[in-house]
C-alpha cells in the first residue's frame, strides 16, 4: 500500500500526530514540508477548504482534518490499533479527543497569548481543563491502557509543546503538586523511541512560537 | 437488543434531535427525557459533568456525550441502516464534511443574527454553503440515495431552524436563487419518512425563534 504523502510543518503538533500514527503503524510516508506564509500550489491543491496542514494524501487522495486522518489511518493499516474495539471506549476516546482540541489547547494557547488582566482568568480556564485529564489518566500508563492509542497522540502535544508555550507565555501550568499523573504520562510518552524522534528541536520551537505570538499581539493591538 | 436506550435532550435543539434521527432511522427504542436547560437535572450533571450539556445517551448505564460522538457510537452499536459508509476514505469525507458543519457553517449562520456587519456576516456564511452546495453536487443525500452522517449533523441546515430564522430575523442565507441543491436537498430532508417524525413541532419552533429574535427588519 505505497503512496503516501503527508504535507505538513515540523512545528505543528496537528501534524506530528499523524506522523506518529503512521509511524507506530509502520506506514512508510513522504514528508512534504510547507511554508505556511508561502502555501505552496500542493497544498491549496490538497486541501482546498481549508488551506491548511497537515494533510495526508493517498495514492493521489487528499484527507484532511487531523483527527480525521488518525481515523482514516487506524482503518486503512489495521496493525497496532489506535483506537480501543468496544465502542464505548471507542466513544470515551473521541469525546476527550474533542475536549482537548476544543477546550484544552485553545485554553493554553489563551493562556500563553493573554496579557494583563485577563491573563489570570485564562490560565485559570487552562487549568480547570487540564484537571480533567488529570483525572483521566489516574491509575492509567497510556490514555490507551498498556499501549500508546489515539487519545495518547491527541495529547502528545503537550510533553513538549505545553511547556514551550509555558516559557513563551510566561506563565507555569503544568506544576508537578497538581499533575502528577499527567506529568508522568508525558514522560513516559515523549521518551517512546518512535515519538521522540519526530518532535522539533525545541529552539526551533521555541523561535515558531514566539514568532506566532508576536504576531498574534501585533493583530489585536491593530484593533480598535 | 433490550438493553436500555435513555437520551437526555431539549425538544428544539438540533443536537439532541440528531440522535433521535440517528436511532429512529436504525430501529432502536428509546426512552427520552426532556431537560430543562434553565433548571438542569441531577442526572444530566451525573451524565455529562464535563460540559453540563445535553443531548446526552444513556446506553446500558454507560453515558455518552457530544453529538457526533453519540451517532458514531450508535453507528458502531447498531449495524441496520448504516450511517457511515463502509470505505474508509468515503469515512474520512463525511467526517469531514460534519466537522465542517459544525464548526464552520453553523457558527458563521448563527453569527448572522448577532454580528454588527451584517452583509460581512452573511456573505461569510454564503461561502460556507457555497461549500456546502459544491459538496452536494447532485446527490439527493449527501449520504447518497438515502440519509446518512452528514445530513443528519446538517439537520440545523435541512431542517426548520435555518428557514424559520432567517424568516424572522430577515436575512437572505439558504436561498433558492444561490443554492438551488442545497434548498432541493432540504425539501428532500424534511419530507423524508424517518427524518419528518424527528423535526421539532413547527408551530412551537417558529414561536419560540419569534420569541428569541424578535422581528427585525
Amino acid at each position: 500500500m505505497g503512496g503516501v504523502k503527508l504535507v505538513a510543518t515540523t512545528q505543528s503538533f496537528f501534524c506530528t500526530r499523524v506522523q506518529w500514527a503512521l509511524k507506530l503503524k509502520g506506514v512508510e510516508y513522504e514528508f512534504i514540508e510547507e511554508d505556511l506564509r508561502n502555501k505552496s500550489p500542493i497544498l491549496l491543491k490538497y486541501n482546498p477548504v481549508y488551506k491548511k496542514v497537515p494533510v495526508l494524501v493517498h495514492h493521489d487522495t487528499p484527507i484532511a482534518e487531523s483527527l480525521v486522518i488518525l481515523e482514516y489511518i487506524d482503518e486503512t493499516w489495521k496493525e497496532n490499533p489506535l483506537l480501543p474495539q468496544d465502542p464505548c471506549d471507542r466513544a470515551a476516546a473521541r469525546f476527550w479527543a474533542k475536549f482537548a482540541d476544543e477546550k484544552v489547547v485553545f485554553g493554553v494557547w489563551t493562556a500563553c497569548t493573554m496579557e494583563g488582566e485577563g491573563k489570570e482568568k485564562a490560565i485559570e480556564a487552562a487549568l480547570e481543563s487540564l484537571a480533567h485529564l488529570e483525572k483521566q489518566i489516574e491509575g492509567k500508563k497510556f490514555f490507551g491502557g498498556e499501549q500508546i492509542g489515539y487519545l495518547d497522540l491527541v495529547l502528545g502535544w503537550i510533553p513538549h509543546w505545553l511547556n514551550t508555550m509555558e516559557e513563551v507565555g510566561g506563565m507555569k501550568l503544568l506544576e508537578a503538586e497538581k499533575f502528577p499523573c499527567l506529568i508522568e504520562w508525558g514522560q513516559n510518552f515523549i521518551h517512546t523511541p518512535l515519538i521522540k524522534e519526530c518532535i522539533p528541536p525545541r529552539e526551533k520551537l521555541i523561535e515558531y512560537l514566539t514568532a506566532s505570538l508576536s504576531y498574534l499581539r501585533s493583530l489585536a493591538a491593530k484593533k480598535p | 437488543m433490550g438493553e436500555e436506550v435513555k437520551l437526555f435532550g431539549v425538544w428544539g435543539s438540533p443536537f439532541s434531535r440528531r440522535v433521535e434521527m440517528a436511532l429512529k432511522l436504525k430501529g432502536v427504542e428509546y426512552e427520552y427525557f426532556e431537560e430543562d436547560l434553565q433548571n438542569k437535572s441531577d442526572l444530566l450533571l451525573k451524565y455529562n459533568p464535563v460540559h453540563k450539556k445535553i443531548p446526552v445517551l444513556l446506553h446500558k448505564g454507560k453515558p455518552i456525550a457530544e453529538s457526533a460522538v453519540i451517532l458514531e457510537y450508535i453507528d458502531e452499536t447498531w449495524k441496520g441502516f448504516p450511517l457511515l459508509p463502509k470505505d474508509p476514505y468515503q469515512r474520512a469525507t463525511a467526517r469531514f464534511w460534519a466537522r465542517f458543519v459544525e464548526e464552520k457553517c453553523m457558527p458563521a449562520l448563527f453569527n448572522c443574527t448577532v454580528a454588527e456587519d451584517r452583509k460581512k456576516a452573511v456573505e461569510e456564511a454564503h461561502e460556507t454553503l457555497k461549500l456546502l452546495e459544491n459538496e452536494l453536487k447532485d446527490k439527493k443525500f449527501f449520504g447518497g440515495e438515502d440519509i446518512g452522517f452528514v445530513d443528519i449533523v446538517a439537520d440545523f441546515i435541512g431542517g426548520y431552524w435555518l428557514r424559520d430564522i432567517q424568516e424572522i430575523v430577515g436575512l437572505e442565507l439558504l436561498t433558492k436563487e444561490k443554492f438551488p441543491k442545497l434548498c432541493e436537498w432540504s425539501d428532500e430532508f424534511v419530507n423524508h419518512a424517518v427524518i419528518k417524525e424527528c423535526l421539532p413541532p413547527r408551530d412551537k419552533l417558529f414561536a419560540f425563534f419569534r420569541t428569541r429574535f424578535g422581528s427585525k427588519s
